[in-house]
């Protein structure tokens, strides 16, 4: 039994079929990456697992729970959390309240009023965001506004905010896309140290195959919304119908 | 000092003296000198000041903080007024259970017309509570005419119950609101040679409310709950998948900013026990959008600014008229003088709302942050002039 079940989840839009009888069984503390050439429904089905969308059939069991219906905030809050394509931050805020905002969430659950307490007066919460700033080398850009960091910041300070909700499953949307190459290799140095340092389980959905071939104990190949193989990395890259689907014949 | 940081502490102390003192500071013309239509210290209209910077502080807690742009705030200030008169009408002349019963009422309205409006964001919101907004002032115009008295306006009578004081004084008249029995229109004037000053029980009461629900809105700006009200304006999206739940976040904002605005509403039936339903309309409701945008939204003191200036505005400029004018530009010839008088007769009087619109026109395209950031850019200003001075004084130092 894995952490994260999917099982028989299909989605249609309309008169499209983006996810048909997806299966898929993630291991805990594994990273898996799901990997496919575009419209194979990998964004259809993370959103799926989140909450965004509902599958049509099928169950998503998180930790031996459904996930079906519940809304955003209380996947999240199961342990589940969301590193998106483009970076979702607080713009307008510092990066230290960027960072405290996740830790208050944790500590706190999903509404707190709090209205009179100064947030200076949080030391514990203070304490836990500057750790998590510290061990994303992100130290001394606390004051900074959030908005003005480098897409590679962003993208740390995002991935940062995630973990400092300490989720048992962490899931990644195209982390590196849109990035230079000497910050797609960070970002992989970075996730490589998190899921060998810490008790997480990543799940990835990418493009680069640099990225997927350097990270990932599991692949799950998808293509036109159906799994077409799951296995581990070497096998994938000699499969001839994977190279068929998403390679290409030739590649 | 009281939980907050010393720059906080410093604006707190400075509303305090501008409120305290408001009796000169807004009176600095001899009473009979030409200038003396510019002076705004007549109790009337100080109260005005206070009692819509009360209205603007909690709405720049909703606007200010999570970003929804409320256009029906007015509705809240009605109820707020309506519930105190009818505490008037029925239990006592104090204005203390009058204005408890506004702020109650305001919040139980704000609830249920926020439960709905924050279902939806962006326009869809702002057209909800415009659309409640108007409801309710269409109620109070016509349908509730029982309760609200219609467009008459809800007035005391000689023969309300008052089951906690008299129904009518001694010889016959309508009491008077009052504060454990200091009458709220008391006002005592101090003559300082051609000056004359007015200082007024209820103005006082209402800048000493004011101070403390400005010293509750630095408390909330600077709380954990401000923190994530900023974070709901930021991105809802990255709040929603980190575990928080924006609705009920962005319920009680809504519900504060409309006891603020109820507050405000019992002061006004407080200092004059009248409510009418104009009080509710949307242009009301809109004066108070613009208010805290010309001041500065999400800044702590600009809507206290922008609210004061508003209301100058409509009662100082408002007040020019042709004859004034004439005697301003008397000394001219007579050609000029007239000419003068036809150029600038459309931007005062009745045409004040002219020069509030390019005023505030000049503001949201030059200051987008309001009267504040002005304030901010002159002092930076003066800073660098400052530090330019020093590095002219002689020694130079290296550039940065």
């Amino acid at each position: 039994m894995g952490i994260l079940e999917v099982k028989g989840v299909n989605k249609r839009f309309g008169g499209l079929q983006a996810l048909g009888d997806v299966n898929l069984s993630v291991k805990e503390n594994s990273v898996h990456a799901i990997i496919g050439p575009n419209g194979a429904g990998k964004s259809t089905l993370l959103n799926c697992l989140v909450g965004k969308l509902i599958p049509d059939t099928g169950s998503v069991m998180f930790d031996g729970q459904s996930v079906l219906g519940r809304a955003p905030y209380e996947i999240n809050q199961m342990g589940i959390s969301r590193v998106f394509q483009t970076p979702e931050i607080f713009g307008e805020l510092s990066v230290m309240e960027n960072m405290m905002i996740p830790c208050f969430a944790k500590r706190d659950g999903a509404f707190e009023m709090n209205a009179i307490g100064s947030v200076l007066s949080q030391k514990d919460i203070i304490e836990k965001a500057e750790a998590m700033l510290k061990d994303m080398n992100m130290a001394d850009k606390r004051h900074m506004n959030a908005a003005s960091l480098s897409r590679g910041d962003k993208r740390r300070l995002e991935i940062g905010m995630c973990l400092s909700q300490e989720p048992r499953l962490l899931l990644l949307d195209e982390p590196t896309a849109g990035m230079a190459r000497a910050d797609t290799n960070n970002t992989i140095d970075l996730l490589k140290q998190i899921s060998d340092e810490r008790d997480i389980t990543i799940a990835i959905i990418e493009h680069d195959m640099h990225v997927v071939f350097s990270l990932a104990d599991r692949i799950t190949v998808l293509a036109q919304g159906t799994p077409l193989v799951e296995d581990e990395p070497q096998n994938i890259r000699g499969n001839p119908k994977v190279r068929e689907a998403y390679l290409g014949e030739s590649g | 000092m009281l939980g907050m940081n010393k720059n906080d502490t410093r604006m707190l102390l400075l509303v305090a003296a501008l409120t305290m003192l408001a009796p000169f500071i807004l009176n600095p013309f001899p009473t009979d000198s030409g200038l003396a239509q510019f002076n705004a210290g007549y109790p009337d209209l100080m109260q005005r000041f206070v009692i819509f910077g009360i209205f603007a502080i909690g709405f720049n807690i909703l606007f200010g903080l999570t970003g929804y742009l409320s256009f029906g705030h007015a509705a809240f200030l009605g109820v707020g007024s309506y519930s105190a008169v009818w505490m008037f009408k029925l239990l006592a002349m104090n204005v203390i259970p009058a204005i408890l019963l506004s702020v109650a009422m305001a919040g139980i309205f704000a609830l249920l017309i926020g439960y709905v409006s924050l279902r939806r964001s962006g326009i869809y919101f702002s057209i909800l509570t415009l659309a409640f907004a108007q409801m309710s002032f269409n109620l109070a115009y016509s349908v509730l005419t029982p309760i609200t008295n219609g467009e008459t306006g809800l007035q005391l009578n000689l023969d309300d119950p008052r089951i906690l004081g008299v129904s009518q004084t001694a010889d016959g008249s309508i009491p008077v609101t009052n504060l454990f029995g200091l009458e709220m229109r008391s006002t005592f004037e101090m003559a300082v040679g051609p000056w004359a000053f007015q200082f007024n029980a209820g103005y006082y009461l209402c800048a000493l409310i004011l101070l403390a629900v400005f010293y509750l809105s630095i408390r909330i700006f600077r709380s954990p709950f401000g923190l994530m009200l900023k974070a709901v304006k930021s991105n809802q999206q990255r709040m929603n998948y980190t575990g928080l739940n924006t609705r009920p976040y962005t319920l009680a904002a809504f519900v504060i900013s409309g006891m603020y605005a109820g507050l405000a509403g019992g002061l006004l039936a407080s200092m004059d026990p009248l409510a009418g339903a104009e009080r509710m309309q949307w242009t009301a409701s809109g004066e108070v959008v613009l208010m805290t945008i010309l001041g500065g939204a999400g800044t702590l003191i600009g809507p206290v600014l922008g609210a004061g200036f508003i209301k100058y505005f409509e009662n100082i400029f408002s007040k020019i008229n042709e004859s004034v004018l004439h005697s301003w530009f008397s000394i001219l010839p007579d050609g000029l003088e007239d000419l003068l008088v036809t150029l600038v007769y459309p931007f005062v009087g009745k045409g004040w709302h002219m020069t509030l619109g390019i005023l505030f026109v000049l503001v949201v395209v030059f200051l987008p942050g309001g009267l504040v950031e002005g304030g901010q850019r002159i002092v930076s200003w003066l800073r660098s002039k400052k530090s330019d001075d020093k590095a002219a004084n002689g020694k130079t130092e290296p550039a940065e």
